[in-house]
């Protein structure tokens, strides 16, 4: 992993440029990596405006005087279809109305953008800590601790994940409301975030529990354990900030999988349902006007779509940059 | 290696029996009751009663998961007298609402899937590895980015939409083919084709982005080992040096991550198969969780997970082969 910078370099362009050898931290020269990237950088700025939106939605619906719930029944013609061209594109309405009920679609739109970014998040949040931690764990005490963590792992990797999840929503849908959950979209949220965690930690962590029996043996953990370091010490202050870079990875490509399944379920009526603005209900909806109004198939397709590809994009880029094989040369 | 393959085989079973054990558990658990299920909403509560003695749902349940084992390899006889039925080895249960032995209703959807599975296989391999390769071999130039590019959005699209979407264009807007409506091979071959073929090229096309990636990166990866560095100088020609050296070494994990896909595929394309109404596992599925039909589920699952299993023994012996450590650990 030498670049030009960190390798003894040419004496000649050394002195031509002026500049002082600085060694750059992995952290830098990935970072450096990533900002040549000029499709990423444009990729997390979409980002960027997808999770403002999703933050402020209730603002920028206020100062545009829509609501995700307001009906809007001028704005639908005598067949409950949108009283105009696209599905009632106006200035009142930029994105037009929904079928049916006259919602704004822009205002659904954006509150749609919380419900997607939230379950990403979480979820992705939840999988990387019980991934990291069980890996972690199985990889640095190995032995019997390690051979329950894979048994675990095993057991998950066998089940059909998706079919489970759909097969359990409403029965632990309605576990969840018994158990104090604010019923209805609240629990379905839960839901969908929890089961997302349970199939999803085993990915992160069998990198982790790989990466942490390499590094257990390396020569600065048996430093530290020879100077009478502690378990938690070795694992936290030791092993855990060399292992950022394969959890990164693994993370940023995940997330876009968690927003794609929400909306998935969504659709299929089994994760958020109407009133609530999800993207996958939206579109679930549409498919009913695919002839009478196809603006509306497209709208929170084309949402979901340019959310969930910067995600890869970034995913894509943030792996480019970790990894420095990709900068050698080829010979074919 | 004779050892491996037998201790890979005696862990598939054990883990194997773990999954029946938590389907069956997990489902059991749930607050549905088959037995009122299975009469519909104007039942008397004998019905229902006599109906759960029937199916054996009175007794406890480590005994109902007992006689589910056992009905795996001996077949299984419900109720008596008049009203008796059986569902010959091997049984995963009865289905109430369909009034089918659940083995028989996967027999008659499985093919459906099958089909599915083989074609969108063989089309998404060849998509895959094809692009991928054409890449490695123009990296930097204008095919390497549409690959590159194919890949990323080929990944970020979900196939609930894109088949609709598909499914829409072609049939309803522009109306190039029929409505699909799925016939057997063996009985109309071409009404067959027609309905299988958007489901094979969406799940296909979808799927080969990501073996695109795999082949890609497989390949420049290879392209830097020492040996076919050694090739070069040795002057192998362009072709042997590719097939018997790049190829090989950059196929190795994507062998490994294609036996998995297929057999997910196997265990049902719940979506594809919804989207295009194909009367497979994966719709058949789908219908029983709206039915809360219980021995539906547990034996689609329990299929899948069969499959699962499967692929991770042949995959992890084929590895065996490939690389001698693995039999040692």
């Amino acid at each position: 992993m030498t670049t030009t910078i960190d390798s003894a370099p040419d004496e000649g362009t050394v002195v031509s440029t002026g500049e002082s050898i600085i060694g750059k931290s992995p952290r830098e020269l990935a970072w450096f990596r990533f900002r040549k990237d000029k499709l990423a950088l444009f990729a997390v700025a979409v980002i960027g405006v997808y999770i403002f939106v999703a933050i402020f939605a209730p603002w920028i619906c206020s100062a545009l005087g829509i609501s995700p719930t307001q009906l809007d029944g001028h704005a639908l013609n005598d067949y409950g279809l949108p009283d105009g061209p696209f599905g009632n594109i106006s200035f009142k309405h930029l994105l037009g109305v929904e079928p049916g009920t006259g919602r704004d679609i822009l205002a659904r739109l954006l509150y749609g953008a919380r419900v997607s970014l939230m379950v990403g998040f979480i979820a992705t949040f939840l999988t990387t800590a019980l991934g990291v931690v069980l890996g972690v764990v199985a990889g640095y005490k190995r032995g019997k601790i390690d051979a329950v963590i894979g048994r675990m792992t095993d057991l998950t990797l066998a089940f059909p994940s998706f079919l489970l999840i759909i097969a359990l929503t409403r029965p632990f849908t309605q576990r969840l409301e018994s158990l104090g959950v604010p019923e209805g979209n609240p629990a379905r949220l839960t839901y969908i975030v929890l089961v997302l965690s349970l199939f999803g930690w085993v990915y992160v962590a069998r990198v982790v529990r790989g990466q942490t029996l390499s590094l257990r043996e390396r020569e600065f953990v048996e430093a530290a354990r020879s100077c009478g370091a502690s378990n938690s010490h070795i694992i936290f202050k030791e092993l855990l900030p060399n292992l950022w870079a394969p959890v990164i990875v693994i993370v940023s490509l995940s997330l876009p999988g968690y927003v794609s399944t929400e909306a998935t379920l969504s659709f299929l009526g089994l994760g958020m349902i109407a009133p609530a603005a999800s993207w996958g209900v939206m579109l679930g909806d549409s498919v009913k006007y695919y002839r009478a109004d196809p603006t509306y198939l497209f709208i929170p397709g084309i949402a979901l779509i340019v959310l969930v590809l910067a995600f890869n994009i970034v995913g894509d880029a943030v792996r480019d940059a970790l990894d420095p094989k990709g900068d050698r040369q080829n010979l074919l | 290696m004779f050892l491996f393959v037998v201790r890979r085989l005696f862990f598939a079973v054990v883990l194997l029996l773990a999954v029946s054990v938590f389907t069956y558990l997990l489902f059991a658990l749930l607050p549905t009751d088959p037995a009122a299920l299975s009469c519909g909403i104007h039942c008397k509560p004998e019905t229902v009663l006599a109906n759960r003695i029937r199916l054996g749902y009175d007794k406890p349940i480590l005994e109902q998961y007992w006689h589910f084992l056992r009905g795996i390899f001996v077949g299984r006889d419900y109720g008596f007298g008049q009203t008796a039925f059986s569902c010959p080895a091997p049984s995963l249960g009865y289905s109430f609402n369909q009034h089918a032995c659940v083995t028989a209703l996967i027999g008659e959807t499985f093919p459906v899937t099958a089909f599915l599975a083989i074609g969108a296989f063989v089309l998404w391999m060849i998509i895959g590895i094809g692009v991928g390769a054409i890449a490695a071999l123009n990296k930097g130039k204008w095919q390497d980015r549409f690959a590159t590019g194919f890949a990323a959005v080929g990944v970020s699209l979900p196939t609930f939409y894109i088949g609709l979407l598909v499914l829409f264009s072609v049939v309803i807007w522009f109306q190039i083919l029929p409505f699909p409506s799925y016939e057997s091979p063996l009985d109309n071959f071409s009404a067959f084709i027609t309905a299988m073929i958007l489901p094979w090229l969406v799940l296909a096309v979808l799927s080969a982005a990501s073996y695109t990636r795999l082949t890609r990166n497989g390949m420049l990866e290879a392209m830097n080992e020492d040996f076919v560095r050694l090739g070069v100088a040795k002057g192998l020609r362009l072709r042997v040096i590719l097939s018997r050296y790049v190829m090989r070494q950059a196929l190795i994990p994507i062998v490994t991550i294609a036996g998995l896909d297929f057999a997910g595929l196997l265990g049902g394309a719940i979506i594809t198969e919804s989207v295009f109404s194909l009367p497979g596992m994966g719709r058949m599925s789908i219908r029983a969780v709206v039915d809360s039909d219980l021995p539906v589920l547990v034996g689609t699952t329990m299929v899948a997970a069969v499959f699962i299993v499967l692929a991770n023994v042949i995959v992890d012996i084929t590895y065996g082969f490939l690389d001698p450590r693995v039999r040692v650990s």
